[in-house]
């Protein structure tokens, strides 16, 4: 079937090209973090982890929502997801790999990786991490692949894939649940030491994976000429009103419990998130924004006429990715280590390479997204035809 | 034969690939082992184990010394030859005698094209 | 046969993966090795400061001293290294300030170093056990095995640990490193491992040596070490008690 994705047209190829290029401006920049180490980053010995991180964390609630479908699809035969569902198999499968990827260039020793497998240490969450989010990619890669070979040959899939598509269903939740794990179990990060945090992610994650899908489709529709079906759209808009609405109470919760209790070590940090603490304010603007975009497109997306409305709901769901890339990127990673143990304030912005090594890997998972839509779409295509 | 016109051009190229390392140092020199400097006999009689053993085996002894000495905290290597003990150290026990890193530890490695890491922290005397 | 191809395919990539299972064997460590007889021992090792003792020079001599063994790159930026260094009573017991603490009590310069803690929860996230407690206490690290990922960093309640950001040596005077101790490369997270190389030869922790008795260092499971009977003699804090980490440095009121 990948022959599909050797066949396209102009547009493709100057696209896969556009992209080939951000993707290799950021393997060079790879490359000077490699010869000189993390020094090239804003990182230090006291916000020790950042943009890199942050990606990770925020794609791994993106990739989790492929279970948004499945779940309706295969649980409760809700069908208008039927065609639909390979797509956010292989955006689950891009993601995911971006996720891994953010976790490579963040080593500082990255030839050493494998040490994770050859040691492995069950009580380490990073340990588990590892074992969940490869679990996820070799299912989706499964089950994608699978399913559609068979579709293709106008069958029903083999029955030994059901078992891996049930599993898939927990598997999902736990991808981003465990990566939330890193850090509520951490004792000196009082910000991040919630029981809220997993919750937390899953709700973002089920309206900003959602969101980012009805983008995709979208798009699809546009350039590749086929519309993933009306019903879908709309099971998925309602999906992301929802999690939005649970995500943005959870982070109500949050405020109430560090502002009513007044605590210190708690109240801090959401002071630095919010305001801003000993003029740096940077962040505090950010927040501002990703909250601003949450609110107004659950405002937005409250009303059926404008979810119901194909350029309202992409305007809302652009709202939503800014709100949660924001809020569970950077503005969950610096803000963990920001006051530090020592009480201590900054700022941290990345640097160029940082960012360009970033940009890299987005490239890579929209290429990897191109590539396995464009011979989902073309099989689907074939199938309908 | 299918496509014969691209099968057996194809198959040529590979057959070069491969056989790449063979056809391409025709007429350069042989190897040769590389000449060590050792240290002085006087004043050091052996190394801690036999040529011979050291030869094949100082790559994985030098990783055994590694997660003795810093995990299971194994201070001391008993060597047969010598009959005593000797500090689980490159830098103390190895570099001790063969101290010129240049003339010695370089030679075989440049010679094999291995880059070992050891002297990015090791401290060379 | 209609899928031998099929069959083939499958039954090579069961090969491969049954052959790539390779058994990890352990080889049984040869009994060729043994600890040095000297070495000091203790099941639970522990230091305790004096802070009625700390002045300016004393702490200066055992962040020197330090610093020197181990060739601690002297980095003038935020992304720099340290295994000891200055606070103030302040930062490290904010847990305890008030606004009407005693005159000066508050900005009093005090040491701090990794606390080498019973439940150390840097140990807990290291994926890789390059932060591992030994038997006797002495929180560790391997710089062979760690991959850099600063979990450890972020595990840590008490900032004890640093990263290099860059190659160490950029900073160090090649010229007149310590011998006694490797540097380390880029890449890899350090932090103060109670002098264990010098525990294990029978010496004991070059700072408490620089420090001439400011500084108390013995096994805590022995009630006639120094550290015991310091401790029974005078009030002492540790830092951030109430996280459960169960820091072994103790701070002498």
């Amino acid at each position: 079937m990948l022959e599909k994705a050797i066949k396209g047209s102009a547009l493709y190829w100057i696209w896969l090209l556009v992209l080939l290029a951000v993707i290799g401006a950021g393997f060079g920049a790879y490359l000077t973090q490699l010869e000189h180490g993390l020094t090239v980053t804003a990182l230090d010995r006291d916000v020790s982890w950042g943009l890199y991180i942050a990606q990770l964390t925020f794609l791994v609630g993106v990739a989790a929502s492929a279970v948004m479908m499945v779940i309706p699809k295969y649980l409760h035969n809700h069908q208008a997801f039927a065609r639909m569902l390979i797509l956010g198999e292989f955006m689950a499968v891009a993601t995911i790999i971006m996720c891994l990827l953010f976790v490579i260039v963040d080593l500082g020793q990255p030839q050493r990786l494998m040490n994770v497998v050859l040691h492995p240490t069950p009580s380490s969450v990073l340990f588990w991490d590892m074992v969940v989010l490869n679990g996820y990619l070799f299912l989706n890669i499964l089950i994608g692949w699978v399913t559609l070979q068979a579709e293709r040959k106008r069958v029903g899939p083999p029955r030994w894939i059901k078992p891996f598509i049930y599993l898939s269903i927990p598997w999902a939740i736990s991808i981003h649940t465990v990566t939330a794990y890193l850090y509520a179990g951490l004792p000196g990060r009082d910000f991040w030491l919630t029981a809220s945090m997993a919750p937390s992610f899953l709700a973002s994650a089920f309206a900003a994976g959602p969101a980012l899908l009805i983008l995709l489709a979208f798009a699809v529709k546009v350039f590749a000429k086929w519309d993933p079906g009306r019903e879908a759209i709309q099971s998925l808009a309602k999906i992301v009103t929802y999690a939005l609405a649970a995500y943005l109470f959870l982070i109500g919760c949050k405020i109430f419990t560090a502002g009513y209790s007044m605590v210190p070590d708690k109240l801090a940090h959401w002071q630095y998130l919010y305001f801003g603490l000993e003029g740096h304010t940077m962040l505090a603007t950010f927040m501002w924004v990703s909250t601003a975009a949450g609110v107004t497109a659950l405002l937005i997306l409250l009303f059926p006429k404008n979810r119901q409305s194909d350029n309202i709901l992409a305007f809302a769901c652009v709202l939503v990715l800014i709100c949660t890339w924001i809020e569970k990127g950077l503005g969950l990673i610096t803000t963990g280590f920001v006051p530090t143990p020592m009480k201590e304030v900054l700022t941290y912005a990345p640097t160029g390479p940082e960012i360009l090594i970033t940009l890299g890997i987005y490239g890579i998972g929209f290429l990897i997204i191109t590539v396995l839509w464009k011979v989902g779409i073309d099989v689907r295509k074939e199938i309908e035809a | 034969m299918y496509d014969a016109k691209k099968i057996i051009p194809g198959l040529i190229i590979f057959a070069l690939f491969f056989t790449f390392p063979f056809w391409f140092n025709l007429g350069t020199a042989a190897y040769t082992t590389p000449e060590l400097e050792l240290p002085d006999p006087e004043e050091h009689e052996h190394c801690i184990e036999s040529t011979e053993y050291m030869r094949a085996e100082h790559m994985a002894m030098l990783d055994e010394w590694r997660d003795i000495y810093v995990r299971d905290g194994y201070q001391e290597y008993w060597s047969e030859l010598n009959q005593e003990y000797f500090l689980t150290s490159l830098t103390k026990t190895c570099m001790d005698c063969h101290s010129d890193k240049e003339k010695f530890c370089d030679r075989c490695h440049e010679a094999t094209a291995v880059d070992p890491y050891c002297w990015d922290c090791h401290i060379e005397p | 046969m209609k899928s031998s191809r099929r069959k083939f395919i499958k039954l090579a990539g069961l090969t491969a993966l049954g052959w790539s299972v390779c058994p990890s064997l352990a080889s049984a460590r040869s009994n060729r090795y043994r600890k040095i007889p000297g070495a000091l021992k203790a099941d639970r090792w522990a230091m305790a400061i004096d802070i009625q003792k700390l002045s300016d020079e004393v702490m200066q001599k055992a962040i020197e001293a330090c610093h020197r063994l181990h060739n601690v790159p002297d980095i003038d930026s935020r992304q720099n290294v340290k295994w000891i260094w200055v606070e103030t009573f302040k930062t490290l017991f904010d847990d305890q300030v008030h606004a009407h603490q005693m005159e000066g009590k508050e900005k009093l310069p005090l040491l701090t170093l990794c606390n080498h803690c019973d439940n150390p929860p840097c140990v807990r996230v290291c994926p890789t056990k390059a932060t591992f407690k030994r038997h006797d206490g002495i929180v560790l690290m391997d710089f062979h095995r760690c991959i850099g990922c600063r979990f450890c960093m972020a595990g840590c309640p008490y900032g004890s640990r640093s990263f290099n950001y860059s190659d160490p040596r950029r900073f160090l005077n090649n010229d007149e490193l310590s011998p006694d101790y490797p540097t380390r490369s880029k890449g890899v997270v350090e932090k103060c491992e109670f002098c264990a190389h010098l525990v294990d030869q029978g010496e004991r922790p070059a700072c408490v040596e620089a420090a001439e008795g400011v500084l108390f260092f013995g096994d805590l499971s022995d009630p006639d070490s120094e550290v015991r009977r310091v401790l029974r003699d005078r009030y002492s804090l540790v830092r951030k008690a109430k996280l459960g980490t169960e820091p072994q440095v103790y701070y002498l009121i």
